[in-house]
């Protein structure tokens, strides 16, 4: 490990994946990843527990609901999740981006996500998409009709690309800057330790 | 130049500005057992270390049992995630309340009745209700476990300024319409995304009203609203609360921080980009119907049906929520039984909250088809309670009386609901699952949780107010 970047830091560019539609608004982080997973100390091995009430029958994990998206044959291997409004609402456990990741998961994409949500994924180069309702309808359908439709995910380019549509996005420079160059940002913070010193240095006491 | 009370929080917590973000001064930063390990575990593979130990403080509320001080008492695997906790607050010399020590209780209860928490602070937690902070006029957010390894080593936060969202609201309270109350129907007003990449500050004569323990009920439920914070400007009730609590200033400093203090307040002629008012005559007892905490009514109100949402969304997420929950559009409340209550929270385990209840259980006995268990928010919660002898009234009336913990709200121990259960709860969300697989949560005050105890159904806590 270099001292620049982590491994869940490595950096993202271009992705092609085809794409798992998830037809819901309002996807809470307690659906994403469920509190009797949030024991673990680590962040790995979440991602056999994604959408756990959803995606299993039995509390066991042994018998997979047939009708969930996940388990259907045609979206095997998905690796770009679509869904709807306020994706990742609720608890802030960053247990949920890691469950995402860690089943295979480069990109979100949706029509809006919840705040602290969206900035777990980009600590987590997770890729999030925000674009238009009419957009998302526009991907919704053309997966409806090829379940194996390949989709770009530009991140230089800002751009989601399926068969002959070409979609931009927004993304904060920034993050942008980081999720492309996998930056280590405690890294960049403690170079500003003088900054930081002296902001500290000014304040009274009695303030803690 | 006129500013907002979260514009001024903001800029005097600048260290750098780096393109749109600004890097943040954190005053405060909470810890607990389920979003810290990682975070120190990532300090440790840089060799990197706690800035400011001294202004970090931690507890053990989520994994704990709820009736044994034993950190075993759930499991292996709560175990570890509590020892873990110890041993790094110890190896990194960071004050930890763990289970049994009498400062012990759930963080965001815990943290203001030390006076850890004081106006114009930033505040954050791995939490995301860490908005209940906002309080006390403090810029208090939830963030993530990278963002608490972030503060960890760095005492700072990078954030790009929100928009401020104003909620006034207005006029005397009606009996039996608590701070719970309100902030449901704001919700149920606003949508609970509609304020997604806001701060919301609350304000108007009512909040003006309020207790501390009741601006807390309200602040605490701004991220149901989708928001970053919530924020009520600190008045004369802010310093009455804080004064003499172990962690305020004393002294000379009391004064100078309570001049400072006295200036945290938007301008009168501040500009928000989004301003929504709510008149507190049209608020009555709210039940949650649904499976997100926007999808509430008042008591009285029949159930919903998903036509009578315009916005296609709402009405799918109506479709399902009333199979979700097991209810019909057009039903009542009042004839839907429920074979549980839980009393707690950080929404609502404060000594308020308790009293609240106690009021209405010693007017009767727990249903026979209900379990309610009454769970303080903190040791200190439950001595003043138990001084009180309002643990006498719960176990009299047949609730359990508990100990300090998050408990049923998340049931990340054995208080657990099992599939088809119908919880009255206090908490703060009624997702799917939240309180247990298949198991449906309406969420609603104290005393309207307590007289659901005693109905074993819903029932308006003003009929019971009536007789007190
Ligand atoms: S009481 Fe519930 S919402 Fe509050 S901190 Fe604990 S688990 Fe989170």
């Amino acid at each position: 490990m270099s001292n620049q970047s982590s491994p869940a830091n490595a950096g993202i560019s271009v992705h092609i994946g085809h794409v798992a539609p998830l037809n819901q608004a309002n996807v809470d982080t307690d659906q994403i990843i469920p509190k009797q997973f949030l024991t673990s100390v680590t962040k790995s091995g979440y991602g056999k527990h994604l959408f756990h009430d959803w995606r299993y029958l039995d509390l066991h994990e042994q018998e997979p609901n047939p009708d969930f998206v996940l388990n259907k044959p045609e979206h095997e291997g998905a690796s770009i999740l679509l869904t709807r409004e306020n994706f990742g609402c609720g608890s802030s456990r960053e247990h949920a981006p890691w469950s995402l990741d860690d089943y295979g998961f480069k990109v979100v994409i949706a029509t809006s996500f919840a705040d602290i949500f969206y900035g777990n994924c980009i600590n987590n180069s997770l890729l999030p998409v925000q674009l238009e309702s009419a957009q998302i309808d526009a991907l919704f359908e053309a997966v409806a009709q090829d379940p194996a439709c390949q989709v770009v995910v530009d991140l230089p380019q800002q751009q989601v690309r399926f068969n002959d549509q070409v979609i931009g996005f927004d993304i904060a420079p920034h993050h942008k800057n980081n999720l492309i160059k996998g930056l280590d940002a405690i890294g960049q913070t403690l170079e500003l330790d003088a900054k930081i010193k002296a902001f500290e240095d000014q304040q009274p006491a009695w303030q803690y | 130049m006129s500013t907002t009370l979260y514009d001024k929080i903001f800029q005097a917590h600048i260290v750098d500005e780096i393109g749109d973000d600004a890097l943040l001064y954190i005053d405060r930063h909470l810890i607990h057992e389920v979003t810290s390990p990682q975070a120190f575990d990532g300090l440790t593979q840089k060799g990197r270390e706690v800035r400011r130990p001294d202004l970090t403080f931690a507890t053990m509320d989520h994994s704990i049992s709820t009736r044994s001080l034993a950190i075993d008492a759930c499991g292996p695997a709560n175990k570890l995630q509590l020892q873990t906790l110890a041993d790094n607050c110890e190896a990194n010399g960071i004050q930890l309340f763990p289970v049994g020590h009498q400062k012990q209780g759930i963080v965001h209860v815990m943290g203001p009745e030390l006076g850890l928490i004081k106006p114009g602070m930033t505040v954050v937690c791995g939490d995301s209700h860490t908005a209940t902070h906002g309080a006390f006029g403090a810029l208090a957010f939830g963030i993530g476990t990278s963002q608490v390894e972030h503060v960890f080593a760095t005492q700072t936060l990078k954030q790009s300024k929100g928009k401020c969202m104003q909620v006034k609201v207005s006029g005397a309270r009606p009996l039996g319409v608590t701070a719970k109350d309100i902030i449901l129907a704001i919700i149920g007003k606003i949508g609970h995304a509609g304020a997604t990449g806001c701060v919301i500050e609350y304000c108007g004569d009512t909040i003006e009203g309020l207790s501390m323990e009741e601006r807390m009920t309200v602040c605490n439920m701004s991220i149901e609203a989708g928001a970053k914070a919530g924020l009520i400007a600190p008045d004369q009730t802010t310093f009455d609360y804080l004064e003499g609590r172990e962690y305020a200033p004393k002294g000379a400093d009391w004064d100078a921080a309570v001049a400072y203090w006295k200036t945290l307040k938007s301008d009168a002629d501040a500009k928000f980009d989004i301003v929504v008012e709510l008149a507190a005559k049209d608020i009555a007892p709210q039940v949650t119907w649904g499976t997100n905490p926007g999808q509430v009514i008042g008591v009285n109100q029949p159930i919903p049906a998903p036509e009578d949402f315009s916005d296609p969304i709402d009405r799918d997420s109506a479709v399902k929520a009333l199979k979700y929950m097991d209810i019909q559009a057009g039903q009542k409340l009042a004839d839907l039984t429920v074979n549980h209550v839980f009393i707690g929270s950080c929404t609502n385990g404060r000594i308020e909250d308790m009293r609240a209840a106690a009021a209405i259980a010693k007017q009767g006995k727990v249903a026979q088809n209900v379990t309610a268990i009454v769970v303080p928010g903190s040791v200190a919660v439950k001595a003043q309670a138990e001084a009180e002898q309002l643990d006498k009234i719960f176990l009299d009336a047949g609730f359990e009386w508990r100990l300090p913990g998050c408990s049923m709200c998340l049931g990340m121990n054995d208080d657990i609901l099992s599939q088809g259960d119908r919880c009255a709860s206090t908490s703060n969300r009624n997702f799917e699952g939240r309180q247990g697989r298949g198991a449906r949560t309406h969420l609603v005050s104290p005393a309207m949780a307590a007289a659901a105890a005693l109905a074993g159904r819903f029932a308006d806590t003003r009929d019971f107010i009536a007789n007190d």
